[in-house]
């Protein structure tokens, strides 16, 4: 069943690319979907996997590659962090599901993120949880980078005072 | 007191009137009618009463986390009085999800996690489901019935809300 979720995946990016002539309004259709995704997937992960609250950016960096890229995807991606504030994180993937069987991106769709439904779902997935983050591709095995990475960015947290949740 | 006629003779009623349209006083005045049984319990909340509360129970807690003497309080996890305990179960996402049990009522902490994967499973899951919306999913409600069934017999009996 694997097998048949990277098949419908690469279904859909594909009818996306008959559907939209631009790379970029691809890409953006991809995240919009994958944030939709995210924060219905949060509550799944969080019931799943009974994880206590994160106490720093690194933490919850690591908890995106080792728990739920891992229960999710089946891979654990290494985690690094970029940035002397500590808000800038990477995830290097050296194997990713999604692109089995894709080889290469064709000519006329150069910068079509093909994976970018996952930078959506992260995104969206840590907006539930009240952090807000910009989620891109840094690098992309399919346009020739030697890795997959994945870049995280904390941006100043969206709560204040006024409107906690907790 | 408190409490008012939720069936007669097994068939529920209808406000004043039993379920094959007859007045409940008139009824129970008759004594060819007899013998009746009769089912008392707490009057059922309407939608509306459920969102009201809700919303002031969400308030409640808000102040009680801010209020507690304790640093990095997360809230009313619960309120005991004389005839029920509610329960109170926070997610990272702020999302609560409440129940009210008999005292006597054990295993609530798992029910709630438990009713947790319910909704993430059959309410989130659901593409027609909006976020925030009352959720009318019948898988959600089948499944949380089974859940309460379960938990009901595992812990002692009571009713649940």
């Amino acid at each position: 069943s694997r097998e048949l979720f990277v098949l419908t995946y690469g279904a859909l990016v594909a009818q996306l690319c008959k559907d939209y002539e631009k790379d970029e309004d691809v890409n953006t259709c991809l995240d919009r979907m994958g944030y939709g995704i995210g924060i219905r997937l949060i509550e799944d992960f969080l019931a799943r996997s009974a994880v206590k609250k994160c106490r720093s950016y690194s933490e919850t960096a690591d908890m995106i590659a080792q728990v739920a890229f891992k229960m999710y995807l089946g891979v654990t991606p290494s985690v690094s962090c970029s940035s002397a504030a500590g808000n800038e994180f990477s995830l290097i993937l050296d194997k990713n599901p999604l692109v089995d069987f894709v080889e290469e991106l064709p000519a006329e769709r150069a910068s079509l993120c093909y994976c970018n439904l996952l930078c959506g779902v992260i995104r969206g997935a840590l907006e539930m949880v009240h952090l807000s983050a910009e989620v891109t591709f840094l690098q992309d095995k399919l346009k020739g980078d030697a890795v997959t990475e994945i870049g995280i960015v904390f941006l100043k947290n969206t709560e204040d005072k006024k409107h906690k949740r907790n | 007191v408190g409490h008012a006629v939720l069936a007669i003779n097994g068939a529920e009623v209808n406000g004043r009137l039993t379920a094959d349209g007859k007045d409940i006083m008139e009824f129970l005045g008759n004594p060819a009618n007899y013998p009746v049984s009769i089912r008392f319990g707490r009057h059922r909340l309407s939608s509306n009463e459920k969102l009201m509360l809700a919303s002031m129970f969400h308030s409640l807690f808000a102040i009680g986390s801010q209020l507690s003497p304790e640093l990095g309080s997360s809230g009313i996890e619960m309120l005991e009085t004389d005839t029920f305990k509610l329960h109170c179960f926070q997610t990272l996402t702020g999302i609560k999800f409440v129940v009210l049990a008999d005292p006597k009522q054990t295993g609530i902490d798992s029910l709630l996690r438990k009713i947790y994967e319910i909704y993430s499973d059959f309410a989130l899951k659901n593409p027609f489901y909006s976020l925030e919306m009352p959720i009318r999913c019948e898988l959600f409600d089948q499944n949380l019935k089974l859940a309460l069934e379960v938990a009901e017999k595992a812990g002692s009996f009571g009713p649940g809300s």
